[in-house]
Order: C-alpha cells, then sequence, then structure tokens
C-alpha cells in the first residue's frame, strides 16, 4: 500500500514540478510576503512590536486568502482531468484503490504547498528580522503561520479534490472551486458580519458567532494565529473574537479539517465511473 | 461453456438510464484464445470491457474473471487493459508514465527498458507524451499491457489509428501474449483489421451478440453468394449471357452470382461452355461483407 501511494506520489510531485506549479506557488507567495512585510513597516513603532510580528500579521491576512486560492487551484484538475484525458480508468484497472490514489495525490500537492509557503514566509520572515529585528515570541509565530497555512492548504486540496469528483469536467470543477473559495473566504465571513450588525452585540454576537468563525477553516486559521501571540492579535486588531473562545477551539477545528474534506473527498470520488 | 475460460460472461445485462446497452451476453474466453469483438460504434464494446474491469457494475448477469469477481484486487492483477483513446499525462516521460505502472502493478521497474524497447519507444521514451504522436501513446498503452504477464488482455480497438508497420507489430504481440497463454479480446469495428489474427469472432449488434464462432464457421453460416466473372473469348460475350444469364459487363464480360451450394453446377456449366470462356475469375463473399451480414448494415 505504502509503495503504491509513494508512486503516486511522486509522479504527481513530478508533473507539479514540469507544470511549474512548485516554482509558481514558491514565487507568488514570496512576493506577496515580501511586499506586504515592507509596506506594513509603518505601525512598528506605534504598537511597540519588532518588525517581525507586524509581518507574520500581514502575513496571516495574505494567507487566509491565498493558501485556499492556490490548493484549489492544484486541486480542482485531480479528478476530473484524469477523468477527460482517460488515465483514470486505466489507473484504476491496476491493483490501487481509489483511497491510496487520493493520498498518493495530496501528499504530493500539500508538500508543494508546504514547499511554497515555508519559501515565502520564511524569506520575507527573515528579511523582516534582519531590517527589524525579531524575537523569540515572533520567531515562534512565524513557524506557526508556516504549519497553519499548510493545514489550512491541506483542508482546502481535500476540498478541491471533493468538487473535482462531483464536478464531472475539469472546467466545471474550476468553476465550482471558485465558488468554494468565494464561498469559505468572502461570503461566510461578510454573512456573519451582517449578522453581527443586525444582533448589535446581543446573544448570537456574544456565544454562537465566535464558534461559528471557528467551524470555518479559514477563520479558524485566523483565530490560532491570532490568539496564540499577543502581538499578531494586536497588529491585526482582531483579539475580541478570539479571546471569546476557549484556546483549543480553532487549532481543533484547522486540524481536523484536512482529514474530514479528505474523508468527503473519497466519498465524492468513489461514485465516479471512468 | 467451457469451465477452463479465463473470462466467463454470462446473460450479462447493462442498462443506462432507460436504454440497454448490453442484453443477455454471453461469451467465454480460454488462455491462448484471441477472439474478436467487432461492432460498429455504439454497439456496446467498450461498455462489455469497461464491465469486466469492474469500472462500472452490471445491471444483470454474472463475470467471472480468472474465477474472480470483476474489479476485485485479485482479478485486477490478473487482467490488462488498452483502453480505446490512451492519453497519458503530458508532461511525463514514457519511462516515468510505465514505471508508475510497474510500481502499481509490484513488478521491478527495471522491466520497462525490455518493454519500451519491445514496442519501439526505447529512443522516445525520455521525451514528454505530450510531444508524442497517436501512435506512440498507442504503443505505450500496448507496453503496459504486457506488464506482468496478465491471464486477460482487453484490447480496445488498438488497431485503429495505426499505420500498417505498426499494426503489424501489434499483431505480432498479440501472437506472443496468446503464445504464452494469454486470453485476448480484442475489439474492433472492422473485421478487416482483426481477422487474420483471430481465433474466434463475437459480433455485437446494438447490444446483443449475434456471433460468436470462427470466420470458417461465420462464412458458411452466412450463406453468402459467390461473384463469378466470365471474360468472353472474342465477340462470346452475348452468347454466354444468352445460355448462363447474368449481367453484361464492359461488352466482353459476364458476371454471375450464385449461392455457395449452387457453386459446383454452375462451374461445370461454365466448363460445358468450352472455348467460348477466356477467363474465369471467382470472388467469395468479402469480409466486409460478412461482417455487415451479422452486424446488420443490410438486414432490416
Ligand atoms: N456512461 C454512459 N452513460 C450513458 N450511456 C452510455 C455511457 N457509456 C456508454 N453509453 C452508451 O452505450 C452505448 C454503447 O457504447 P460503447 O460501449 O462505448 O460502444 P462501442 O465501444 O461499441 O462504440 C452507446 O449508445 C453509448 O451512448
Ligand atoms: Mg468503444
Amino acid at each position: 500500500m505504502i509503495n503504491r501511494i509513494l508512486a503516486v506520489s511522486a509522479t504527481e510531485l513530478r508533473i507539479s514540478r514540469r507544470n511549474l506549479w512548485v516554482l509558481t506557488a514558491s514565487m507568488i507567495m514570496t512576493l506577496f510576503a515580501l511586499a506586504l512585510t515592507f509596506a506594513g513597516a509603518a505601525p512598528t513603532g506605534a504598537l511597540g512590536v519588532d518588525l517581525l510580528t507586524v509581518s507574520v500579521a500581514s502575513m496571516t491576512t495574505l494567507s487566509v486568502y491565498l493558501a485556499p486560492l492556490l490548493a484549489l487551484m492544484m486541486a480542482f484538475d485531480a479528478i476530473a482531468g484524469d477523468v477527460e484525458r482517460g488515465g483514470l480508468a486505466l489507473m484504476l484497472t491496476y491493483p490501487v484503490s481509489r483511497g491510496e490514489l487520493l493520498i498518493g495525490k495530496f501528499l504530493a500537492h500539500l508538500g508543494t504547498l508546504a514547499f511554497a509557503m515555508t519559501t515565502g514566509f520564511g524569506i520575507a520572515g527573515i528579511a523582516a528580522a534582519l531590517s527589524g529585528g525579531a524575537g523569540i515570541e515572533s520567531i515562534v509565530a512565524l513557524i506557526r503561520l508556516i504549519g497553519t497555512s499548510v493545514l489550512l492548504g491541506g483542508a482546502f486540496l481535500a476540498l478541491g479534490y471533493m468538487v473535482s469528483a462531483l464536478a464531472g469536467s475539469a472546467a466545471g470543477a474550476a468553476g465550482l472551486a471558485a465558488g468554494l473559495w468565494l464561498i469559505f473566504v468572502v461570503l461566510y465571513d461578510l454573512s456573519l458580519l451582517g449578522a453581527i450588525v443586525y444582533d448589535d452585540g446581543g446573544f448570537f454576537t456574544r456565544s454562537v458567532f465566535p464558534w461559528l468563525l471557528a467551524l470555518n477553516p479559514a477563520d479558524a486559521f485566523r483565530l490560532w494565529n491570532v490568539a496564540a501571540a499577543e502581538g499578531v492579535a494586536l497588529a491585526t486588531g482582531m483579539t475580541g473574537a478570539a479571546n471569546a473562545l476557549p484556546a483549543w477551539v480553532a487549532p481543533a477545528s484547522l486540524i481536523l479539517w484536512p482529514p474530514l474534506a479528505l474523508a468527503l473527498a473519497r466519498g465524492a470520488f468513489g461514485r465516479v465511473e471512468p | 461453456m467451457s469451465k477452463d475460460a479465463v473470462l466467463q460472461v454470462e446473460k450479462l445485462c447493462k442498462r443506462y438510464g432507460n436504454s440497454d446497452v448490453l442484453k443477455a451476453i454471453s461469451l467465454s474466453v480460454r488462455p491462448g484464445e484471441r477472439v474478436a469483438l467487432l461492432g460498429h460504434n455504439g454497439a456496446g464494446k467498450t461498455t462489455l470491457m469497461k464491465l469486466i474491469l469492474g469500472l462500472t457494475t452490471a445491471s444483470s448477469g454474472e463475470i467471472s474473471v480468472a474465477g474472480l469477481a470483476p474489479g476485485s484486487v485479485e482479478a485486477r492483477r490478473a487482467v490488462a487493459y488498452l483502453p480505446e483513446a490512451v492519453a497519458f499525462h503530458p508532461a511525463l516521460n514514457g519511462r516515468e508514465q510505465l514505471k508508475l505502472f510497474a510500481r502499481l502493478a509490484g513488478e521491478p521497474t527495471h522491466v520497462v527498458n525490455a518493454l519500451l524497447e519491445r514496442v519501439g519507444l526505447d529512443e522516445a521514451a525520455d521525451r514528454r507524451i505530450g510531444t508524442w504522436s497517436k501512435g506512440m501513446r498507442q504503443r505505450l498503452g500496448l507496453a503496459q499491457v504486457l506488464l506482468g504477464r496478465p491471464r486477460l488482455a482487453l484490447l480496445d480497438e488498438p488497431a485503429s489509428g495505426l499505420d500498417p508497420i505498426s499494426r503489424h507489430d501489434l499483431y505480432s504481440i498479440i501472437d506472443e501474449m496468446a503464445a504464452q497463454g494469454t486470453a485476448l479480446l480484442i475489439s474492433s469495428h472492422a473485421l478487416t483489421e482483426v481477422e487474420a489474427r483471430t481465433d474466434r469472432i463475437a459480433i455485437l449488434r446494438k447490444g446483443e451478440l449475434v456471433a460468436d464462432d470462427t470466420l470458417a464457421h461465420l462464412s458458411r453460416r452466412a450463406e453468402l453468394p459467390i461473384r463469378l466473372r466470365l471474360t468472353a473469348k472474342g465477340d462470346a460475350a452475348a452468347e454466354i449471357h444468352a445460355r448462363l444469364g447474368g449481367a453484361r459487363v464492359n461488352g466482353a464480360s459476364v458476371e454471375l452470382i450464385c449461392h455457395p451450394d449452387e457453386k459446383m453446377d454452375r462451374l461445370t456449366r461454365i466448363a460445358a461452355l468450352g472455348g467460348l470462356v477466356g477467363d474465369l475469375e471467382m470472388t467469395p463473399p468479402s469480409l466486409e461483407d460478412l461482417y455487415r451480414h451479422f452486424s446488420g448494415k443490410d438486414r432490416p
């Protein structure tokens, strides 16, 4: 089983490299992370934190948008594309299970994302530390940012496989993936915001809203990074919601999302007739 | 039905929505046997193969592959498949793609070198498949069929789109596999493509198996007419036409169409004409005629 998963993984990794995905993703991460770090350099003095802390805060906001986007872009073609090319039918006549195929692809794509995150945030972090100082706390925050970004990417990779299996065509899967991104990253927050404004500080805002926020992997990612580091919380101005929840909630949500989404993807994949 | 068959299909039915794509198909293939599966586009050839591979499930009926349920891990180990339109990942090269299949099949990866050579791809193997011609991709598909000596090989229209030399190579690989005991089911939409290289011919017509026999038996059963063309000596064509009937062609020839049973009788009467006939040409029904007879183009 391990051999087959590794064989699929190695092949997918090679494809990611050939398609310049590894390079593109790493460059996008690095450029955005550097730009945000130095564009956001102004408030350092005002908050009394080092530049790396501010940089991590900006990069957290960046990652909320970029990690799901990159993950979905890598994942939407994974099943629908293979069906369209006719490759999946042939693969499935070999003694490899759908679960093994899925995990093989997942490991390769997650590895690509992890490489891009580490490179991008790492370079920006080092640049920030060199020019504006860093401390133990901000270094830990940077490492946490990288780790949680990989988890967030993992959740959206799996969601991408799910829509890839459901769509029936690569073009349809691309559309569904764009919809997923819009819902999780933009519309979900907007509708919660609307509800808060309507509720005007009532029961919903105090007791329901933080949980709903933690339910969305993108928000759980944000909460985790904010709640864990005071400096980052200050720099993002997002302390309220983070403090309303027990500390384990956001990490639990973000850690549970990738395996749960993978299970959903496996279920959808099982219904694909190549 | 023979007990030692590698592939045993019984009363197999497949419905998609409310259309019957396969209707009560029974078929068996023994080790080393090469069976041609013929039928027009849409007759159900690919569907039958996908059912045997376990890629889709039957509406009713039984399939056994080497005694195993189709699609089970053990059955998948025993079966090889060449899809109708093989498309591999364009970013991989041939060697990488074949190595992946070898690893999935649990074969050592060094076997791929010999296989690539066997299908004539040793030089192209390290170029990306995206740059290859359709014929080269077809060859790579054939190379993966050879992995691990399958007990049953399903080849879906392997000859379509191949040039004559590639086709010749294909047949020699098919023969080699059969000689090693692999049972082969080879689909085609033209009898001429597979006739000489198969032991038995099964014909699907709109999901029904309308024939399953050797070519010789099928020819006899079809009783298709034989064409005789007599070239007259001098200007005797008119007299030949008057005595034997038939149709005048080009002024100097007469064409007769006769039933196989009447063949000897006709020949005797032609011989009796003696010096009137300069030459005689006899054309048995072509493979195309035979295929059309069974596949239903000339039957309502
Ligand atoms: N997945 C499917 N859904 C619905 N109809 C299908 C599907 N696959 C094949 N068919 C139908 O089944 C019939 C047989 O198709 P196929 O087996 O591909 O024929 P062949 O390979 O002989 O050309 C066709 O009418 C085709 O439209
Ligand atoms: Mg077909």
